[in-house]
């Protein structure tokens, strides 16, 4: 039988079968508390995982896709390596675009530190150049050369240099996430697990009655599956609900986030932790039927 | 039905049972009397493959107990009924849902049992007792709810252990004249006890072999029990 089968089987019991395993009240809290608590964190690691996921996309494509070209010359001598920089560029494939920065720009940039009344006519200004990168982005080592060669006051000031060690940093905390939520599905299963043991072995009668009266080991083991699986699912939704409404009260950074503030989902994002409850279920499923096999194996 | 070959039982290195053969027929009456802990009840589980021979051959319904897997062996259960000198039931469900429990685990549960289930449980004598839960019951009607859940799948083969036990003189005629009348029907019994009272009942209704186990062995026992 495959495992669809046993799926579709299971959900199909009537409730006779449910009936034969007593009600039994501690461990069930206790797996719903445990199931519920684990999904819990997995909303949280998710959140993570994901938040993670997209800082590194948009530090690693929206920054690195724009550059700088720093003009330092003599007064005569700026506007003529301006004009060949950004001939220079015209001509260098992987660039979309490239265009001088204006006098208000530049003003607007240095704003912060010195007020809004910098004469910046009067002072030694660099040129700003600003490029846009397109496709795969040009060859900076080439561009440097050509650069030194047409403008010598012209320096290539990749963003990316120092973005490079934040991007690696927001993809290892993206891995963290899943590890976690790998390791949270794991003690889900050992959980669960112990739990079947402790359940199976309390029923020892129940199960000596089934087998007598000629209940197969399926029968018997899919009265404890079913149960197993429908508590982690009912523990794992309400864990789920909870996890996503403290994300909802998480405030949002808006556009100055980071990864703290960002500690959310984004759009069809929030589609993930439905996949929380089901999962666990599935978990408690292969979890609960590896242990009721084991058990009943090595009964008469 | 069911056959022994030369079957041997030991428990930890103790040989409790050793060269036993029979041969169950259909629709024979069989009482298995000996003392006490003489190894009535293992020579049943053997039948019932509740227990595997260490040695020799239990062949069930034609088939060889040693090639038989669990779920096989669950099948075989659903054509013997058996009733435990100590009748174990689900102690959280009422005594009627415990007695077509058997109807319950091989899927036959339906509606149209319940005329089935509430005759069954007139014929023991449990009509008041429908709602009860076993551990509200007494020793003799727990034996007669055993018997009654024994028989719901209308079996072919009644293996009873002590039925007569717990039950008063009139009670343990009623549940022979039970089985008597399920033998008449075809069915094949075996009853395991040390009520000689009750073999002897017997002997003018019905037309039954005597066995003793004594020794670790199983002899034909004349009729002078």
């Amino acid at each position: 039988m495959t495992v669809l089968d046993r799926i579709k089987t299971l959900a199909a019991r009537d409730a006779g079968a449910d009936r034969v395993v007593p009600p039994a009240g501690f461990t069930v809290r206790l797996t719903l508390f445990t199931a519920a608590a684990m999904a819990f964190l997995t909303v949280f690691a998710l959140a993570l995982s994901l938040a993670a996921g997209r800082l590194a996309t948009s530090w690693g494509e929206d920054l690195a896709r724009a550059s700088t070209i720093r003009i330092s010359a003599p007064e005569g001598q700026l506007a003529a390596q301006t004009a060949a920089v950004l001939r220079v560029l015209d001509q260098t494939p992987g660039v979309a675009s490239a265009r001088a920065m204006t006098a208000e720009e530049q003003r607007a940039l240095l704003e912060p530190w010195f007020g809004p009344d910098l004469p910046i006519e009067s002072l030694p200004m660099p040129q700003l150049v600003e490029l846009q990168e397109s496709g795969d982005g040009y060859d900076a080592d080439g561009l440097r050369l050509r650069l030194q060669a047409e403008a010598p006051g012209a320096v290539l000031d990749e963003h990316s240099r120092w973005r490079r060690p934040l991007v690696a940093a927001a993809g290892r905390l993206r891995l963290l996430g899943w590890t976690a939520i790998l390791l949270i599905g794991a003690a889900t299963g050992a959980m669960v697990t112990l739990a079947a043991h402790a359940a199976l072995a309390a029923n020892a009668q129940v199960i000596a009655v089934l087998r007598l009266v000629g209940a197969t080991d399926g029968y018997i083991a899919g009265a404890f599956v079913r149960r197993f699986a429908l508590r982690t699912l009912v523990g794992a939704a309400a864990g789920t609900a909870i996890g996503l409404l403290a994300l909802l009260v998480v405030p949002a950074g808006g556009d100055t986030g980071g990864i703290l503030t960002g500690l959310r989902f984004a759009g069809l994002q929030w589609l993930w932790p439905l996949l929380v409850p089901p999962l666990a279920a599935v978990v408690a499923f292969f979890a609960t039927e590896l242990a009721a096999r084991r058990v009943l194996g090595e009964l008469a | 039905m069911i056959e022994l070959d030369n079957v041997a039982y030991s428990y930890s290195g103790a040989a409790i049972l050793s060269g036993v053969s029979l041969q169950l027929a259909p629709g024979s009456f069989h009482f298995l009397t000996g003392p006490s802990g003489s190894g009535k009840t293992t020579f049943l589980k053997l039948c019932y493959g509740a227990l595997r021979p260490t040695e020799g051959q239990v062949s069930i319904f034609g088939e060889d107990l040693a090639a038989m897997d669990r779920d096989a062996v669950a099948m075989a259960r659903r054509r013997i009924g058996v009733v435990h000198q100590d009748c174990q039931f689900l102690d959280h469900l009422p005594v009627a849902e415990n007695v077509a429990l058997p109807l319950t685990v091989s899927g036959q549960a339906s509606p149209d049992q319940a005329d089935n289930l509430r005759e069954l449980m007139t014929w023991v004598g449990l009509t008041e007792k429908f709602e009860a839960l076993p551990p509200e019951l007494s020793g003799g009607e727990r034996q007669r709810a055993a018997l009654a859940r024994a028989l719901i799948l209308s079996p072919d083969v009644i293996l009873a252990d002590e039925p007569t036990g717990n039950v008063d003189w009139e009670m343990s005629q009623r549940l022979l004249r039970l089985l008597v009348e399920l033998n008449r029907m075809g069915k094949t019994v075996m009853i395991a006890t040390h009520d000689l009272m009750l073999i002897r009942a017997a002997k003018s209704v019905v037309n039954a072999r005597n066995l003793r186990i004594a020794g670790g062995s199983l002899q034909a026992a004349g009729a002078d029990l």
